[in-house]
């Protein structure tokens, strides 16, 4: 029976769903891979695989490749098993899916190019007010001490600015997470379960099932070489650090009536330098294992998304260190347009890219853990052969 | 490119555990090493690309296993599941070995898991390796080639040369050509012939043309027919081999251990004619799986139906394939082309006779039917909530018992009785050695294992020599 002919359990809203079920169904009926990741006990837990079981157990995928290794019916054997793929195509469509307003789902199709388009008019924004606003012998003066930044940009626009884009994402966020939330089943008063909350956390924060089960994840063969897992550390601990220093200088200025540009020595510098140097090695890092990942694991269409992601991530941090060590020079100016332009851009599309992986796999580990605590996976059902 | 005009120490034939494991012994004595695999990179490994576990003896629990397994009970397995049909001697090595083989096979950067969900009775005496066979195989082949091992593919091995019991050389072909290599020491780990159909029939006539056979189609047994043809002494019953019913629609070769079907003491099972012919109540499924093989092959046409209904269709694994379903007893004989009044008949006698009982399906209980021919001793319930379902099921030919003797250095015996000088067997090509008949979960890949470390030392230890 040819593998496209092989069995689903229910029907699907697309293509990728559909292939997802039959392969849920192949895995369901082998479970060697049960020791890998939080994905397959979570099947086993199944028989019919929805849409919203296919999205929850997509989302629970960290792409570690390890099964696709390991499946002794991977291609070219005719099941064409192939789950780190599958899933990958599952949880893309999901992010549209999710995305609110419902307008804007669009975005997720030719990611990669809205993402460049949103960041250049960004940037231009940035520059042609900063230009617009004051002479250039302002843009490309030298400015120092509290208040140099406010010179070019007075600190309450900025704080109303960011503040307001900073809201919209969450709301938009917090939409698409309602979304996921009612599509997989779950009610509402899990995501106020402490305990699996907190397991989530570790489980996320440490990427527990980024290591194939402890073997260590693919990336270009069936050798466990992938570096990704320290590479995505970099990145999300210098994006939360990068956060941090951002909201300690915020606190300064209202609070403590602090003026940015802040010494070498004070928190917010040394958060915000710490981290972007974590978001400028570690987006090169994912970036790279990526162009060298074996193709077939891919979702070779979202290759745009991911890229996209982990460019913003990158001009962000690049633009926040150029400018924090040249910020006594003439090019001070340009460089606080370009870095705001950059973080505006990131912060306005977050609820439309890559980041939203974050948000739906840390809400799958959180059902994951409520679903699995005290239970073992499986059925009671005999499986003699040897 | 790989120089295969030097003389090898060591020349492993196979590229499954057996094969692996003594390419990494033998190269860790110091011999130069190459392994030939009839196969294509991606099926390498013959069966074992479709195992999960291995039985090893151990003196309590450990991470991943839940308790001891002494060796005189590994024994007490061992004869059970063969009716004493074993080398004793050989079989008590090889238990004792195994217990160091968790050590050893663990150094090679084999990982293991805990008992896969629904195996919770292997728990105990089973080590699962993480990510099942395949995985296990990857990491065989990574550690042999950082250790020196040379692999070719491709490379199916149609001639030794043997002289007075001493190997000289091996002929494989690889793209129409033939090319000899020659080696100081044989390892010959290339499994049975369980894909070979012709030889199949041997023993089976035409039935053997609707087997369908669980692993690769490279299991063609070549080597083995070399050896044995040139004075190599056999053992093992030549006419059995190991089978289980599968999944009807399965693929010809390699739909591995998915297209199994676990629930024949559920129902009933029926052949052709749709008339009961077995007992599918005897005993524990554990216990009785192997023997569905050959009962299915000896039914008409080599095709059997399993049939049960609402109330049992959770009680086993998920299948690969879906069940046939059908309102009534009559729609699902339509289904399969079966006599729908002599299925109606089979049925409702069954149900009929069936004595009333406490079910429990994971253990010999009293549900049974009386008066009936043949009986279904234990789980028999009647088959009365629609929708009814079938599997449709054939013959699965996992292994077959034929191979080669060998000793305790896994060195293979000429039909004289004398020792080879130079060659050596390990895994599926002398289990026969260890088992007569029957089989028990992760015996094989002990067997291999344990042989293949053993063969590939002795054989290095030989070419040095």
């Amino acid at each position: 029976m040819p593998a496209t002919d092989m069995h689903t359990t229910a029907a699907h809203a697309s293509a990728a769903l559909k292939e997802a079920d039959r392969l849920m169904v192949v895995c369901n009926s082998c479970r060697y891979c049960e020791g890998l990741c939080a994905v397959f006990p979570a099947m086993e837990m199944r028989r019919i695989f929805n849409d919203g079981d296919l999205n929850y157990l997509a989302n629970l995928c960290h792409n570690c490749g390890a099964c696709y290794f390991d499946c002794q019916f991977s291609p070219p054997h005719e099941f064409e098993v192939n789950v780190p793929r599958a899933l990958a195509q599952v949880r893309a469509e999901s992010y549209a899916a999710y995305a609110w307003p419902r307008a804007l789902s669009g975005l997720f199709a030719r990611n990669g190019l809205a993402i460049s388009v949103i960041a250049a008019l960004s940037v231009a924004a940035f520059v042609l007010c900063f230009v617009a606003y004051h002479d250039r012998s302002v843009l490309f003066d030298i400015h120092s001490g509290p208040g140099a930044f406010y010179r070019l940009m007075p600190h309450n626009a900025m704080a109303l600015l960011f503040g307001a884009v900073f809201l919209y994402s969450f709301i938009a966020i917090a939409m698409g997470v309602r979304m996921f939330w009612r599509d997989i089943g779950e009610p509402m008063s899990i995501l106020g379960a402490p305990t699996s909350l907190w397991q989530a956390m570790k489980d996320a924060g440490s990427l527990r099932y980024l290591d194939g089960g402890e073997a260590g994840c693919m990336n270009h063969d069936d050798r466990p070489t992938d570096t990704r897992k320290h590479f995505h550390h970099a990145t999300f601990y210098g994006f939360l650090l990068c956060f941090a220093a951002t909201v300690t200088a915020t606190l300064y200025h209202f609070l403590l009536a602090r003026e940015a540009p802040y010494p070498w020595y004070d928190i917010p510098v040394i958060l915000g330098t710490i981290g972007g140097l974590g978001l400028v090695v570690g987006p090169i890092g994912l970036l790279a294992a990526k162009l060298w990942r074996d193709p077939d694991l891919q979702d070779g269409p979202r290759f745009g998304m991911d890229v996209a992601f982990l460019a913003m991530l990158f001009m962000t941090s690049l633009t926040g260190l150029l400018l924090l060590g040249l910020r006594s020079t003439p090019a001070m100016g340009t460089l606080l347009a370009l870095h705001l332009g950059v973080v505006f851009a990131l912060f306005l599309t977050l609820p439309y890219g890559k980041f939203v992986h974050g948000i739906y796999r840390f809400l799958a580990l959180t059902r994951y853990a409520k679903e699995s605590h005290g239970v073992h996976a499986g059925t009671n059902a005999p499986m003699p052969n040897g | 490119m790989i120089d295969l005009t030097r003389k090898f120490d060591v020349l492993v034939i196979g590229g499954g555990n057996a094969a692996l494991c003594a390419a990494i012994s033998a190269r860790r004595e110091g011999a130069s090493v190459l392994v030939l695999e009839a196969a294509p990179k991606f099926y390498r490994g013959g069966n074992t690309r479709h195992t999960r576990n291995m039985r090893c003896a151990h003196d309590a629990a450990t991470g991943t296993l839940t308790g001891p397994y002494s060796e005189e009970e590994f024994f007490d397995d061992l004869i059970r599941i063969t009716g004493g049909r074993t080398d004793e001697p050989l079989a008590r090595h090889m238990i004792h070995e195994s217990k160091d083989m968790l050590h050893w096979i663990a150094q090679q950067g084999i990982r293991f898991q805990p008992s896969l969900g629904g195996t919770l009775t292997l728990g105990r005496t089973n080590s699962f390796f993480l990510g099942g066979g395949r995985a296990m195989l990857n990491t065989l082949y990574q550690t042999a080639e950082r250790l020196g091992v040379e692999v070719l593919y491709d490379a199916p091995v149609c001639d030794l040369d043997i002289a007075d019991g001493i190997f000289l050389s091996a002929t494989f072909i690889q793209d129409n050509n033939k090319i000899a290599v020659r080696g100081g020491a044989l390892v010959a780990a290339s499994g049975g012939f369980e894909a070979n159909i012709g030889w199949l029939k041997q023993y089976w006539g035409e039935a053997a043309e609707n087997f369908l056979i669980r692993g690769t189609p490279y299991n063609r047994g070549t080597v083995l027919k070399v050896l044995l043809d040139k004075g190599v002494q056999e053992i093992g019953d030549p006419t059995q081999c190991h089978a289980v019913a599968i999944d009807a629609r399965a693929p010809k070769y390699d739909g591995g251990i998915i297209t199994r079907l676990d629930c024949v003491v559920f129902g009933i099972v029926v052949n052709k004619h749709a008339v009961r012919f077995y007992d599918e109540g005897e005993d524990v499924w554990p216990k009785r799986y192997a023997i569905w093989g050959r009962l299915i092959a000896q039914q008409p046409n080599q095709i059997g139906y399993i049939i049960f209904d609402a109330s049992a269709l959770e009680l086993f694994m998920p299948s690969l394939y879906p069940a046939i379903s059908a309102g009534t007893i009559r729609e699902l004989a339509a289904r399969f082309s079966l006599d729908a009044n002599v299925l109606e008949k089979t049925v409702s006698d069954f149900n009929a006779a069936v004595r009333p009982g406490t079910f429990n399906h994971t253990d010999l209980d009293d549900c049974r039917t009386e008066g009936l021919v043949p009986a279904k001793r234990h789980w028999a319930r009647k088959i009365e909530t629609p929708p009814f379902y079938a599997y449709p099921v054939r013959p699965g030919i996992t292994f077959t018992y034929l191979g080669t003797r060998v000793n305790k250095q896994a060195r293979m015996l000429m039909k004289s009785g004398t020792p080879s000088a130079n060659m050596f067997a390990a895994g599926e090509i002398m289990a026969g050695n260890v088992l007569g008949q029957g089989y028990a979960a992760g015996i094989g890949m002990t067997i291999g294992s344990v042989f293949g470390r053993i063969a590939g030392r002795e054989a290095a230890a030989n070419a040095r020599n």
